[in-house]
């Protein structure tokens, strides 16, 4: 804010324009193709999709929550969300910490790994568990004769999930920590706090926001993964679809409005995820700096 | 703030430990259900007789069941169904994909089309074409799906059931025309798939992709799929047009005797598809645009718009499925080849 006030202020003194800026053509014409791009590529289409779900009305809008296969869609993506978002929270924070407090041999290869769902497209991640988990697969044989269904079941999507959503809270929380460093930790340790009191009571609440952060970017990933859960799910209706994928059947089956329809309630999860987000980094951008830089 | 936290924790705690019990109950739940995995432009035509063969079911046993449906590509649901997917029983687009799942998992025995009668197929189907109104491109034969400029729609035949009856009919119409003559074939079945600018992974894929999306000359369908599309989108919009020639499509259907026998589903899953053979199911059939086995069960309606076609089939033409199989869609098959070629021009 006050950069902008001053270099008003300077140019209205002089006539001139530093070298170091560009004139004011350039940057509008910058301004406007960043907001036209937006326009076109993301809030359009975010647009169409509200229009497409009550283009024939209020009322079948709301049916398409009516129907049983929609209602097990979005059980099943909360019920997944519960599983995978806690085991993520707990990983993430173990994996976190030790990367962040402590050194130890191969700890760059740690981070490498953690990257690694970022990188790996998520319909191999789905492959690789019915390489692994499948009738043809590495354990498949042994599962199978036990009676335990991994894949084309909840359990799998449950792993796919948590798979391509494992680095969204190690993520937010690695930059924090190792900003925060152990000087406070072992303050604690020092003055006679056990290890479990010393994580409840210094790191928990240092890292608290980061870790809401982490978790709700975790979270609108684990409802809308789509190409990892689409491979293992083996799309049994009522029964092993998410809402994405009821999303692309109904589609496919030229229910244009249940399928937008859907699309609003995941549309709708996005935005109140963005809102919180947004909310968090203007409320704590301090407690969230290590992980805010990076953004 | 720290008993808030630990009472917080708590919480988390016994939320993952409610959402475990969900998952367990939801898993033991899913070994007394009964699943058909069907092909891809069936959804319609199960969603309408599952509710009458539980109705059927119910007045004959008293017992209630629930049918559970998954369609994608035919292939693609066979592999699944060889992964490991709890199917009762499969109602695929063609027989080649469940000698597949014979094959590779033992799952069903390997004579498994003699069980039912014709062929195990309830109910048939062939491939037309489907243009826009009016019929712009003037489409009227295979031959004019090789004509340079033409965009045909065809889903992938590595994948979908529907694909590979595709590309039979359209070899079927090479040999004719060209006498028997194999390479001559090959170059006109390449000269359409060099038609082709999309390639979805099953039917229902590409008719998407032609009358939702409005891409291509002339979509390669299902009669039955194409029937649905004129009905969804309106008469209006599309015809359809019937080759002279095309090919028998008998899509075959089958107990998965081993994952049926394991969930105690034997008798239910035979019941399911002679159910299928049964007047109200054939009625419900042709309602739905497949040729019913038993045509004098169907509306005299539903039977008139089947178009009288010269029809080759699989087993006369091409010495049956696992010969068609091999030597067309194998790894390094003949649809290899002109796709093959076709990268390298």
């Amino acid at each position: 804010m006050s950069e902008i006030a001053i270099t008003s202020a300077y140019e209205r003194r002089a006539k001139y324009r530093p070298v170091t800026e560009d004139s004011p053509l350039a940057r509008y014409a910058l301004i406007a193709t960043a907001v036209l791009f937006l326009a076109v590529f993301l809030l359009a289409p975010l647009a169409i999709v509200f229009v497409e779900a009550f283009s024939k009305g209020i009322e079948p809008f709301l049916a398409a929550f009516d129907d049983p296969d929609a209602l097990a869609a979005i059980r099943l993506t909360l019920l997944v969300a519960a599983l995978a978002v806690p085991a993520n929270l707990v990983f993430g924070l173990a994996a976190s910490w030790s990367v962040a407090k402590f050194s130890f041999p191969g700890k760059s290869v740690l981070v490498t790994l953690i990257d690694l769902p970022f990188s790996v497209s998520p319909v191999v991640v789905g492959l690789v568990y019915v390489l692994v988990f499948g009738g043809q697969g590495l354990f498949g044989p042994w599962l199978a004769a036990h009676g335990v269904q991994i894949i084309f079941a909840v359990p799998g999507i449950v792993l796919a999930t948590i798979f391509v959503t494992f680095p969204f809270v190690a993520r937010e929380l690695i930059p924090l920590m190792q900003e925060q460093g152990k000087v406070e930790e072992e303050a604690a340790l020092t003055l006679g706090a056990s290890g479990f009191k010393t994580f409840l009571t210094v790191t928990l609440p240092n890292i608290k926001w980061g870790l809401l952060y982490g978790v709700l970017l975790c979270n609108a990933r684990a409802m809308g993964e789509f190409g990892a859960v689409s491979v293992i799910s083996g799309h049994i209706r009522g029964l092993t679809n998410t809402i994405p994928l009821q999303v692309e059947i109904l589609y496919n089956e030229y229910n244009n409005v249940a399928a937008f329809a859907l699309a609003v309630l995941l549309a709708g999860l996005a935005l109140v995820t963005l809102g919180l987000k947004t909310f968090l980094e203007w409320r704590h951008a301090d407690a969230l700096s290590g992980s805010v830089r990076r953004h | 703030m720290s008993e808030n936290l630990q009472k917080r924790l708590g919480l988390g705690i016994l939320g993952g430990l409610v959402a475990l019990m969900m998952l367990a109950s939801a898993h033991s739940q899913a070994g007394q259900t009964f699943l058909n995995v069907s092909y891809d432009p069936t959804r319609e035509l199960y969603k309408a007789i599952n509710p009458a063969f539980v109705a059927d079911w119910k007045a004959k046993t008293g017992e209630t069941v629930e049918i559970q449906a998954s369609h994608g590509g035919s292939g693609a649901q066979a592999r699944a169904v060889i992964e490991g997917l709890n199917a009762d029983v499969v109602t695929l687009a063609l027989a080649a994909d469940i000698d597949a799942i014979a094959s590779k998992s033992g799952k069903i025995p390997v004579d498994w089309q003699k069980r039912r009668p014709n062929n195990s197929s309830p109910y048939t189907s062939t491939i037309v074409f489907l243009v826009r109104k009016g019929n712009p491109r003037a489409m009227k034969d295979w031959d004019d799906l090789s004509r340079p400029g033409v965009a045909v729609i065809t889903p992938n035949p590595k994948t979908s059931g529907g694909a590979r009856w595709n590309y039979l009919a359209a070899w079927g119409y090479g040999l004719k025309k060209f006498g028997g003559d194999e390479a001559k074939t090959k170059d006109f079945v390449r000269a359409i798939y060099k038609n082709a600018p999309v390639m979805d992974t099953g039917a229902r894929g590409s008719t998407i992709t032609f009358a939702q999306r409005g891409i291509g000359d002339v979509l390669l369908a299902w009669e039955n799929e194409a029937f649905l599309a004129l009905k969804e989108f309106g008469a209006d919009k599309f015809e359809i047009v019937t080759p002279p020639q095309s090919i028998l499509a008998e899509p075959p259907v089958a107990v998965v005797d081993a994952n049926a026998d394991a969930k105690g589903n034997r008798q239910l899953a035979e019941a399911y598809l002679d159910f299928l053979y049964s007047p109200p199911a054939q009625a419900i059939i042709a309602r739905n645009f497949y040729r019913p086995v038993h045509p004098e069960y169907a509306s005299k309606d539903d039977i008139k718009k089947f178009a009288k076609i010269d029809f080759i089939t699989v087993d006369k033409t091409f010495g049956g499925w696992t010969a068609a199989q091999k030597k067309h869609f194998a790894d390094g098959g003949i649809f290899d080849e002109i796709q093959k070629q076709e990268l390298t021009r």
